[in-house]
């Protein structure tokens, strides 16, 4: 689904990526790990293109998302995306941040849409917020909106960028059960987390990045029981 | 010395007398003070005008995707650049002087030269008002819209522009509030705004002091009427975050 061939990113001289080759299936859950500044969270962005590669080229659905003539708003139709911070609008009410691009990008009328959110929101459990601003929410609840508010552009794959790092430890848990449910519906996940949890749990491969490289990858409970390399070793007897 | 101090109190009521009343000269001031308006006024329209325009270009310019450069705004960019540098780092009563006596030598209508040459001096300064202010909102704000799929120009429409807006205000406020001022430059060119007509009853009564402290009052009052009204609609405007 999402073929990553050669992928390099430098920011000045100081080099992120190196040279990253990995492909994306259908239906899987991949979580990718590592230590801070180990490039991970740009290796996610690059996905997306938020992040411009340097080298290398990045095709999904049979497209080659990184040539400079491809409709890049078309792609990112199809890729939803949740921040760290959640990015919400703080300008719009709930309702309007979730219908704001499918009905401008003409996916769904307005009314449509609004029935969409609602739909959406009682799947999180947040159907009477729909008139309420973000600032009115706790984090817990920003972060549902923001995953519904993605899964309104009916995406074919969401991409997640440490969703639960920013949040109280309470609430940690039910921005987790919605990713889990939408796991089970069968979408297609990546996810750049530290919760190595829901990387056991949920997750169909695991990721290990560091320096700019994947250095290890495998089936969680491989992954978590017998780690091969050395500096995956070391990570995650300090995690676990 | 007290004596002195007594005939001098005792003067200034003739003296304020003579500046304002006699042969009707308020009226003058009046006439003035509407000119003071206008110019600042047209040059505040005009300055938002040209800033806006700036502002984006510059913007846009800055945000594009590296390997996908627009050369034909790279070179408006430039244009809008030397704009904002030449127009910031030189005096605004240089650029009137040049706009008058250079640029529209033969111009007999000055209080134009002076609008024009304000409204260019503000658009510079606009300009990094609204950049400043467009680049205060959070960048994962953009990310957010774009990463949804949503354009350039819906982005900024829907989501950058509206909380840059309430960034932008204060130094709106103190912007117009400048300008205001700044007016009394134009007299300079022969422009009859305020400070030309007190220049002018000066001249004639021969006692500068009665039409200057005159006309400072009256631009002390409206700069404090319109920080009061900058102050309510700052208010008004914060209310709504807290919803």
């Amino acid at each position: 689904m999402i073929d990553v061939k050669h992928l390099s990113k430098s920011f000045g001289d100081h080099l992120v990526l190196d040279d990253i080759s990995e492909h994306i299936h259908p239906g899987e859950k991949v979580v990718v790990i590592g230590p801070s500044g180990s490039g991970k969270s740009t290796f996610l962005r690059c996905l997306n293109l938020l992040e411009t590669p340097t080298a290398g080229t990045i095709t999904f659905d049979g497209m080659e998302i990184t040539d400079p003539k491809a409709d890049i708003n078309a792609v990112r139709r199809q890729m939803g995306m949740v921040f760290q911070h959640f990015n919400l609008f703080p300008n719009m009410t709930i309702r309007k941040n979730i219908t704001l691009a499918p009905v401008r990008t003409r996916l769904m009328k307005q009314d449509e849409a609004d029935e969409a959110a609602t739909a959406l929101l009682r799947r999180v459990g947040l159907e009477e917020k729909a008139d309420a601003y973000p600032a009115q929410l706790s984090g817990g609840q920003q972060q549902r909106i923001a995953i519904v508010r993605a899964l309104a552009m009916k995406p074919k794959v969401m991409l997640f960028d440490e969703p639960t790092s920013a949040l109280d430890p309470e609430m940690v848990g039910e921005v987790l059960e919605v990713m889990k449910e939408l796991a089970r519906e069968g979408m297609t996940m990546v996810v750049v987390t530290h919760e190595m949890g829901f990387a056991r749990e949920v997750g169909t491969r695991v990721l290990f990045m560091d320096g700019g490289n994947i250095l290890e990858q495998d089936e969680p409970h491989a992954f978590f029981d017998h780690p091969r390399e050395q500096r995956t070793i070391d990570f995650l007897s300090k995690v676990l | 010395m007290l004596q002195s101090l007594i005939n001098w109190l005792e003067d200034l009521g003739p003296r304020f007398y003579r500046a304002f009343f006699e042969a009707d000269r308020w009226m003058s001031y009046l006439q003035g003070l509407v000119v003071t308006f206008e110019i600042t006024i047209a040059s505040i329209a005009m300055g938002l005008v040209l800033g806006l325009v700036v502002a984006m270009v510059r913007t846009a310019h800055d945000q594009q995707r590296p390997g996908r450069r627009n050369p034909l705004l790279g070179a408006v960019n430039l244009v809008c650049k030397v704009y904002t540098t030449v127009i910031r780092g030189t005096p605004m009563m240089v650029q009137i002087l040049i706009w008058a006596f250079v640029i529209f030598k033969g111009e007999r209508n000055k209080v134009m030269v002076g609008m024009i040459g304000m409204g260019v001096n503000a658009g510079a300064y606009i300009s990094e008002i609204i950049r400043g202010g467009l680049m205060s909102v959070d960048s994962g704000q953009s990310e957010a819209g774009r990463s949804l799929g949503l354009g350039y120009v819906d982005t900024m429409r829907f989501i950058i522009i509206p909380q840059a807006f309430k960034n932008i205000l204060p130094s709106m406020g103190n912007e117009l509030v400048t300008l205001f001022k700044d007016t009394s430059l134009v007299n300079a060119i022969g422009a009859a705004e305020m400070t030309y007509y007190a220049k002018r009853i000066g001249d004639k009564t021969y006692d500068y002091m009665p039409p200057l402290i005159g006309i400072a009052c009256i631009y002390l009052v409206f700069v404090i009427i319109l920080t009061w009204l900058q102050g309510k609609l700052e208010r008004r405007l914060r209310q709504s975050d807290r919803r």
